[in-house]
């Protein structure tokens, strides 16, 4: 006659889980995966030498955290105030806050 | 088979109870599993980020070595690097040129390097996917510079770095060192910094030391310093990072509130004629549990699976204008995926478990009534 | 079949507004007869009723259900009990809204354990004994009165109760119904069910099913008029 709710939840959370354990495969199996490229991408940092990732093309400390000093978000003044987003995302280094 | 059944049974009536206010509770499971979604997220993104940056980075140079002139960074002489080869325990030193190119008409910003990259010639550059989808410079592209004294030249894109290596290289313009001198202004006797290597990694802070002391104007920066700064970027303790997570703490905590602060008196009388037509006291509790745990298990469990599928599949699309900021090049965000299931339970225990607590403890008393009140109903 | 000796229940004991409902009640009530309790309001009918249905403990005094004493048993085999012995009609039907009229008939079944297929065909077979087979998936709020009332009796036998006990059954219902009511109470003894009623209602105690009317005043009873 009609179907029975609680099957209807119970089927929801089966679906729920299998998407779970679904998403679990798939990132085990993507990190498998992502291994030759992450090999790559590691080489061409030695290659060119570079020292970090491109998360934010803003700002220099932001685009180069592990570059930065506390002074260079205000190279243009000393008093200048933090106007760039990604400033506020972005913490500074650990070297930086414990020196 | 029975207690099974009678859960079952318990479940069904649940389910029949959430149903009557739909809305209310379609509402609520809406706002549970928006802050999942908000907080694993979050969690995904950064997690990707940390673990891609502590593998690949290891590669990083071992000790950068910048110039610091009134407080700010300046280039460094060629000879520092004389001087720094000299150390004991240095297996090799070289300059490093790199800069920021602003590129007005695109309002983008690269970060320009000198590299031995195939395809990187005089007259010929190698750009990341970033730049190639900015001002949409595809080989055999022309793409004008301006030079330091305000002249124009311009480059012959050779190449175009990998899509895959995009959160390394996305903004990246590979020169040869003639052209970006050239372009720059910079004279041969300067470099931007130097790249160290030790010949024993466990000296690495000895020379840096040393360097220090017999270059005072110069700051090295090791390779376990650049490593702790992505450990620890996107730290809680951050702008916008504190502000999503005091949001969905609050948001949950008034969730969870409207729970624990009691029952409406026709929550009372329901229990009271479910007590009257024989329900016991733990029939009455099983049915309060399952009350928040499907609310909770189904608003988790969504909550998990769509923050994956935007983190993973949809480059974290939702964050873009946060993450963006004001950069105009902005890389692709595919990231490996990474899953802690540490987090995910931790996760669950600082949701699932409270919820489900704050809708069974104001019931208790109600549970406990005795039946006979409901003849007085 | 049921017997009460020397029943007494106070409400609220030690404090100001300690209150005796009922005192002094032996009765013996006999397999698959129809008795009233009759009285005005605060004579302790609904109380008495509450004491025999297992749903409250009384302050004093030994209760037997088929030779065996329920008067000390713990909550939960006292909850057993009232579950499979006895049928529960309430003066304002206390359905529960926004679910159908067949959840309502099985939710007494719920905490047994048995298997929905078995509950379901119970329920239905019940609906259609009181003549709503077309109503199993109506929401109660949706049906009218006598319906609703049909539907609390269906929900009171669906653990196949042997006693029935109803608490000013047609306080809510018009001539018609009442009369309707009584008429199932007469099929329900035929049923070999038995059957107490608390009622103030001529149209209960002077129907002919009836076989025993107590009359109550101020916890206590009165006359014992027994009837053919």
């Amino acid at each position: 006659m009609f179907a029975r709710k609680s099957n209807v939840f119970l089927l929801f959370m089966a679906v729920n889980i299998f998407l779970l354990a679904l998403v679990f495969g798939h990132a085990s199996y993507g990190e498998k995966n992502a291994l030759p490229y992450l090999r790559g991408k590691a080489q061409m940092v030695k290659r060119i030498g570079l020292s970090d990732l491109c998360l934010f093309t803003d700002a220099r400390y932001a685009r180069h955290p592990s570059m930065a000093d506390l002074s260079t978000p205000f190279q243009d003044h000393p008093m200048s105030l933090e106007h760039f987003p990604s400033g506020t995302i972005i913490t500074p280094p650990p070297h930086l806050r414990s020196k | 088979m029975s207690r099974f059944n009678k859960q079952r049974n318990i479940l069904d009536f649940t389910l029949s109870s959430l149903l009557r206010r739909r809305t209310k509770n379609s509402a609520l499971v809406i706002v549970y599993t928006l802050i999942v979604f908000s907080l694993a997220s979050v969690l995904f993104f950064t997690q990707a980020i940390k673990k891609e940056a502590c593998i690949v980075l290891q590669n990083s140079p071992e000790i950068i070595v910048q110039r610091i002139v009134a407080g700010r960074h300046d280039l460094l002489p060629a000879d520092y690097i004389d001087t720094i080869r000299a150390i004991t325990g240095v297996q090799s030193a070289k300059g490093r040129l790199w800069g920021y190119y602003f590129e007005p008409a695109a309002g983008a910003n690269y970060t320009l390097m000198v590299s031995e990259e195939p395809g990187v010639e005089v007259g010929r550059i190698v750009i990341g996917q970033g730049v190639s989808r900015t001002i949409h410079a595809n080989r055999a592209d022309i793409v004008p510079f301006r030079r330091y004294d305000g002249s124009y030249t311009s480059f012959e894109v050779s190449d175009i770095l990998s899509s895959e290596s995009e959160l390394v290289s996305s903004d990246l313009v590979l020169i040869s060192e003639s052209d970006f001198r050239e372009m720059m202004g910079i004279r041969g006797e300067y470099v931007t910094d130097a790249a160290v290597y030790a010949k024993n990694k466990r000296e690495l802070f000895m020379i840096a030391d040393k360097i220090k002391r017999i270059l005072p104007d110069t700051r090295p920066i090791t390779k376990d310093e650049i490593l702790r700064t992505y450990e620890a970027i996107f730290d809680w303790r951050g702008g916008i990072l504190l502000v999503i997570l005091s949001g969905a703490v609050i948001a949950f905590v008034i969730l969870a509130w409207d729970k624990a602060s009691g029952l409406s008196s026709d929550e009372r009388r329901e229990i009271g004629i479910l007590k009257g037509i024989g329900w016991e006291t733990s029939d009455v509790i099983a049915m309060k549990f399952w009350e928040g745990a499907v609310l909770s298990l189904s608003s988790f469990s969504l909550g998990i699976i769509l923050a994956y599928i935007h983190v993973f599949f949809a480059s974290s699309a939702l964050f873009e204008p946060a993450l963006k900021g004001w950069s105009v090049l902005y890389p692709e965000f595919r990231l490996v995926p990474h899953m802690d299931p540490l987090q995910i339970a931790t996760l669950f225990f600082l949701t699932v478990v409270p919820y489900t607590v704050s809708t069974i403890v104001p019931s208790w008393r109600a549970a406990t009534i005795d039946p006979d009140t409901v003849m007085r109903l | 079949m049921i017997e009460l000796s020397d029943i007494r229940k106070v409400f609220n004991s030690g404090k100001p507004n300690e209150f005796v409902a009922i005192d002094g009640i032996t009765l013996s009530v006999e397999r698959d007869k129809v008795v009233v309790l009759k009285g005005p309001s605060g004579s302790g009918k609904t109380t008495l009723l509450s004491v025999i249905g297992c749903m409250t403990r009384p302050t004093s005094g030994r209760i037997t259900l088929s030779g065996k004493e329920i008067t000390s048993l713990p909550e939960r085999f006292l909850t057993e009990i009232r579950r499979k012995s006895f049928g529960f009609v309430f003066q304002q039907f206390n359905l529960i809204k926004g679910i159908t009229a067949m959840e309502n008939v099985i939710l007494p079944a719920y905490p047994t354990g048995e298997g929905f297929p078995d509950l379901k065909k119970r329920a239905l077979s019940l609906l259609e004994l009181f003549d709503l087979s077309a109503r199993p998936i109506t929401k109660v709020e949706w049906l009218s009165g006598g319906e609703a009332q049909r539907v609390s009796i269906a929900r009171a036998l669906v653990n196949d109760p042997s006693v029935i006990i109803a608490d000013e059954p047609t306080a809510h219902l018009d001539t018609k119904l009442s009369k309707d009511f009584m008429e199932i109470i007469g099929k329900l003894k035929v049923r070999r069910k038995t059957i107490i009623i608390a009622s103030h209602d001529p149209i209960v105690y002077e129907s002919a099913a009836v076989d025993r009317v107590l009359e109550m005043r101020d916890g206590r009873i009165l006359s014992r008029a027994t009837r053919q």
